[in-house]
C-alpha cells in the first residue's frame, strides 16, 4: 500500500521551465503546491568548465530517470523502434538549468497558420496531410504572459517592436510587444559583429538572439561571464535563468512551495467520477499517494503523454484523458537539425562564447517572405554563434581536404582549423501529421517494468523543402561572410527524441481534435491541467522554451483565479 | 600466446620503466629492432602504464615529473597494441607532440574502468584483432611494424575490413579515434591532455572563468593559462567556504 500524505492544493509533476514557472503564480496566490521532481537540488559548483563531463558524456542526464526511459524511435510504422538516449535531464530546473537559454517569442503567424496560410496564398498550400490548427488565441493574448515571464524569469535581448515603433537593432518581424527586454542583450563577439556585417551587406536583418540569461546584475544574479560552458551545462555564476534560481527560490519563499526530490511519479489516480485525486510517486523504495484538488503535468512531452497513457482506470480504459483518442496525436520534433558547415581563412577568436551568443536572421522564417512561387510554407530562422570547445574542434568536418581523417595531415588541418570552423543552427517550421504520433512501445520497457514511449514520426515534404531553401540561404550567408568550403547535411528523416518535442496533448477549441482546452485543462478531466511544449500545436521556427513559460504562467495564473470552477 | 603468459612480468617491469615523458628522440621502434621483444615490452609499458616509483629515481638526470600512472583495466599487451593505435591517429611528428604525450592511452584506460566500462569487452575483443589482423597480413606484432605498416592497419580498421572486431571494424575505429580525440584534448584530471599537450596543439588559450572582451579580441595570442576546471576550488566539491546545497537557497544571496 503507498503511504497516504496530508492533501495539497495542486502538485505539479515536475520542477524544470514549465512547472517551475507555473509554481510562482500558485504560490503568491496562497495555494499550497506540491512539486515532485525525479532529480535533486544542483548549484553552481556542480557546473564546472569540463567539456568530457558536460558534452561528451551528458552529465548529469545520462544517468538520470529520464536516460532510463527514454523514447524508442522509429519513422514510420513499417519500421523497428529503435531505443535512442533523452536529451533533457532531471533537476529542480529541468533542462532549464543546461539548455541554451535561446527565449523567443513566437512569431504571431504560428498561432494561425491554416487561417494565416489561407488568408495569403489560397485553400491549396496547407500540406494535404497535416493536422495543423489555429491556436485557440493569438499572439497577442500571450504577450501579456510573455511580458510576465521575461522579467520574472530574467532574459536579455533587444527589442524590435515596442508598440509598434520599429528598432532594427532588433527583431523588426516579432509581434509588438508592451516595452523592451529587461536586460540589454548578450554582447556581440569579432564573430558575430562578421556575420551580422555579411547579413547586412545582404540586405538582411541580422539581431542579437533574446536570451535567459543575465547581462547585468539582475535580482542578485550576477551577468554572464562568457566563460563558455553552458552548452549542455549549467551555470557557475547564476547567470543563466533556470528557473532553479529564479521562479522556483521565489516560490519556496512564499512557503506555500513544496518541493519532493527524487521522485518519479508512475500514476496520475482518478476516482469513479473520472476526476484526478493526486498521484503515486516513487522515492527511493518507498511509494506515497499525494492527494491534491488539482494536478498539473509538467514532465516534458513524452513524460506527460506516457504518464496519461499509463495512468488507465475504467472511466478511461485507453489511459487517462484519452477517451477521444487524442493523446499523443500531433507531435512533433522540431527540424533543427541539418545544419550547414563552414570554414574561415581566419580565426574566428570563439573559444569564449556561448550558443546563445548568437546573431539570427528571420528574414526567411514563418510567412516574412513570400511563399507564392514556393513549393512550401512556413521557413527557418538562421542562427550563428560563438562556443568552440577543443574536443568539438578536433571532431570537426575536414571539408575533404585532407585525405584522412586521422594521422600528420590531419593533426596540421585541426592545428590550423581549430577556431575557424562554424556550425549553423537552423530552426525550421515543423507541422502536425496524422502519421506523426506518440504511443506506448508494445515491448521496452523501463527499469520499473513500464513502458516507455515509442515516437512514429518523420519529417515530410514541406520540412525537407524548408531545410533546403534555408541550407540555400545559410550558404549564401557564410560565402558572403568570407567562407572558403561550406557543406550541407543531409535533409532528415525519422524525428528521434529532442529537446524541441510539440505535441501529444495539444491545446484547442475542438475537443474532438485536441487534449485540453484553451487554459490547459483536459477535455475529459477538468482538474488536470498540462504544461509545456505537449500543448503546443505548431512548433514555430525557433526555440521553444519561453513560449511554454508563458503558456504555464498562464494557466496557473487562470486556475488561481477560477479555483471553485476548475476544482468543483 | 607468450604475450599473454608475460604479463604480469611486463607490469613489475613497467614499475620501473621510464619516465613517460620520454624525448622524442628514443624512438620506441628502433629499440624495439635493437633490443628484441624484451626491450619492446619494457619500453611498451614505459610508454603506456609507468607508475614512476620513487626508488627508481636514483637521482641520475632530471628528477621525472610526479605523476602516477596504473592500467586499471588493460592487459599491458593490450595498452602496448592500443598505443599504437592513439599513436599513429594522432601522431607525435614535425609539428609537434600527440597522443602519445597527451597519455590518450592512460585516459582510455581510466575511462574503460569507469564511464566507459560497458566497451571493456569491445576494446579487449578488437584488440585482439587488430593484433591477429597484424599477424596474419605482416607475420609480426602491431607494435613492431613501421608507421606505413601501421597506418595500414588503421586504413583497414576504419574500412571495416578487420576481422573479429566488436561490434565490428569500422565501429571500433569510430569509437576508438572518439576516445583517442577525448584523450588529447579533454580536462586533464581524466588522465589524458597531460601537460595541456592537446590544447596548446590546437591554440586553445585554457580554461577562464571570465573571459573579458579583451581576451576574445587577442583569439589564439592570448596567452594559454595551463588550467584544468579542477584547479579551481569550487568544482571540487569541498571547498567549505562555498554556499552549498540546495540551489534555490542561495540565489539572493
Amino acid at each position: 500500500m503507498p503511504k497516504q500524505l496530508p492533501k495539497t492544493d495542486v502538485v505539479i509533476v515536475g520542477m524544470g521551465a514549465a512547472g517551475g514557472v507555473a509554481a510562482l503564480p500558485l504560490t503568491n496566490a496562497g495555494l499550497k503546491v506540491t512539486g515532485i521532481e525525479a532529480g535533486g537540488w544542483l548549484s553552481p559548483r556542480d557546473f564546472a568548465p569540463d567539456e568530457l563531463r558536460n558534452g561528451a558524456r551528458n552529465w548529469p542526464q545520462a544517468v538520470q530517470k529520464a536516460a532510463s526511459e527514454a523514447p524508442t524511435v522509429r519513422a514510420t510504422e513499417q519500421d523497428r523502434a529503435v531505443q535512442g538516449g533523452h536529451p533533457m535531464m532531471n533537476a529542480v530546473g529541468g533542462t532549464s538549468m543546461h539548455y541554451w537559454a535561446q527565449s523567443w517569442r513566437l512569431n504571431p503567424w504560428d498561432f494561425r497558420v491554416p487561417s494565416a496560410t489561407r488568408e495569403r496564398y489560397g485553400n491549396d498550400r496547407l500540406p494535404a496531410d497535416t493536422t495543423v490548427e489555429d491556436w485557440p488565441f493569438g499572439y497577442e493574448d500571450l504577450e501579456p504572459y510573455y511580458d510576465k515571464v521575461e522579467h520574472a524569469v530574467g532574459i536579455s535581448g533587444q527589442a524590435g517592436n515596442v508598440q509598434g515603433r520599429m528598432n532594427g537593432a532588433g527583431n523588426i518581424f516579432e509581434g509588438e510587444r508592451q516595452r523592451e527586454y529587461p536586460m540589454k542583450p548578450l554582447r556581440a563577439s569579432p564573430f558575430t559583429e562578421m556575420m551580422g556585417s555579411a547579413a547586412r551587406g545582404l540586405g538582411w536583418h541580422p539581431f542579437q538572439g533574446p536570451a535567459a540569461i543575465t547581462t547585468e546584475l539582475y535580482d542578485g544574479r550576477p551577468p554572464c561571464q562568457y566563460h563558455g560552458f553552458c552548452n549542455r551545462g549549467g551555470c557557475h555564476v547564476q547567470a543563466k535563468s533556470s528557473t532553479a534560481f529564479t521562479t522556483i527560490p521565489k516560490a519556496v519563499d512564499t512557503g506555500n512551495l513544496d518541493v519532493v526530490t527524487y521522485a518519479r511519479v508512475t500514476e496520475v489516480v482518478t476516482d469513479s467520477a473520472g476526476k484526478v485525486t493526486g498521484v503515486s510517486y516513487l522515492k527511493g523504495n518507498e511509494t506515497f499517494f499525494q492527494p491534491a484538488d488539482v494536478v498539473l503535468l509538467a514532465s516534458y512531452a513524452y513524460e506527460n503523454v506516457r504518464l496519461l497513457l499509463l495512468s488507465k482506470s475504467a472511466a478511461f480504459p485507453d489511459g487517462l484523458g484519452n477517451n477521444a483518442g487524442q493523446v499523443g496525436r500531433h507531435y512533433m520534433s522540431h527540424h533543427q537539425g541539418s545544419p550547414v558547415l563552414a570554414l574561415f581563412p581566419r580565426d574566428l577568436h570563439n573559444w569564449y562564447g556561448l550558443p546563445a551568443q548568437g546573431v539570427a536572421i528571420d528574414d526567411w522564417a514563418d510567412d516574412n517572405f513570400d511563399h507564392r512561387d514556393l513549393d512550401f510554407i512556413g521557413g527557418a530562422n538562421l542562427w550563428v554563434h560563438t562556443d568552440r570547445k577543443p574536443m568539438a574542434a578536433a571532431k570537426m568536418n575536414t571539408f575533404g581536404r585532407v585525405q584522412r581523417s586521422w594521422g600528420s595531415e590531419w593533426k596540421a588541418f585541426i592545428m590550423e582549423n581549430a577556431d575557424r570552423y562554424n556550425v549553423s543552427y537552423i530552426q525550421k517550421t515543423t507541422l502536425p501529421y496524422a502519421d506523426n504520433y506518440l504511443d506506448l512501445d508494445p515491448v521496452v520497457k523501463d527499469p520499473l517494468g513500464l513502458p516507455v514511449t515509442r515516437i512514429t514520426a518523420r519529417y515530410h515534404d514541406n520540412e525537407k523543402r524548408i531545410a533546403a531553401y534555408s541550407q540555400d540561404k545559410m550558404a549564401e550567408w557564410y560565402r558572403e561572410a568570407g567562407a572558403i568550403a561550406v557543406s550541407k547535411t543531409g535533409l532528415g528523416n525519422a524525428m528521434g527524441a529532442t529537446t524541441h518535442a510539440y505535441g501529444g496533448t495539444r491545446m484547442g477549441d475542438n475537443s474532438e481534435t485536441n487534449v485540453v482546452d484553451r487554459w490547459g485543462f483536459s477535455y475529459e478531466v477538468p482538474n488536470l491541467g498540462i504544461l509545456g511544449a505537449s500543448v503546443m500545436g505548431t512548433s514555430g521556427a525557433r526555440n521553444p522554451t519561453l513560449t511554454v513559460q508563458a503558456l504555464s504562467w498562464r494557466t496557473a495564473e487562470y486556475l488561481a483565479q477560477n479555483w471553485s470552477s476548475v476544482v468543483a | 600466446m607468450a604475450r599473454k603468459d608475460q604479463n604480469e612480468n611486463n607490469k613489475l617491469g613497467s614499475e620501473q620503466g621510464s619516465s613517460p615523458d620520454a624525448p622524442e628522440d628514443r624512438s620506441r621502434r628502433e629499440l624495439i629492432k635493437g633490443a628484441g621483444l624484451v626491450g619492446a615490452t619494457a619500453l611498451g609499458a614505459g610508454s603506456t602504464a609507468v607508475i614512476i616509483a620513487q626508488e627508481s629515481d636514483s637521482g641520475a638526470g632530471p628528477r621525472p615529473p610526479a605523476v602516477r600512472e596504473a592500467l586499471e583495466v588493460l592487459t599491458a599487451a593490450e595498452a602496448e597494441t592500443l598505443a599504437v593505435l592513439c599513436g599513429r591517429l594522432i601522431p607525435s611528428d614535425q609539428h609537434g607532440p600527440g597522443a602519445q604525450e597527451a597519455r590518450a592511452v592512460h585516459f582510455i584506460d581510466h575511462s574503460l574502468a569507469s564511464h566507459n566500462s560497458n566497451w571493456r569487452e569491445q576494446y579487449r575483443v578488437s584488440l585482439a584483432a587488430v593484433d591477429a589482423y597484424s599477424q596474419q597480413e605482416f607475420a609480426r606484432e602491431l607494435i613492431q611494424l613501421g608507421d606505413e605498416q601501421q597506418d595500414s592497419v588503421l586504413e583497414a580498421l576504419q574500412a571495416d575490413t578487420v576481422p573479429g572486431c566488436s561490434p565490428g571494424s569500422a565501429a571500433f575505429f569510430n569509437m576508438l579515434r572518439n576516445h583517442t580525440i577525448d584523450g588529447t584534448f579533454s580536462d586533464p584530471y581524466y588522465g589524458g591532455n597531460r601537460d595541456f599537450v592537446g590544447w596548446d596543439m590546437l591554440n586553445y588559450p585554457g580554461i577562464r572563468l571570465t573571459a573579458s572582451e579583451t581576451d576574445v579580441a587577442q583569439g589564439a595570442d592570448l596567452a594559454p593559462n595551463h588550467q584544468s576546471a579542477y584547479d579551481h576550488d569550487t568544482y571540487t566539491k569541498m571547498a567549505s567556504n562555498m554556499a552549498s546545497g540546495r540551489g534555490g537557497g542561495d540565489s539572493n544571496a
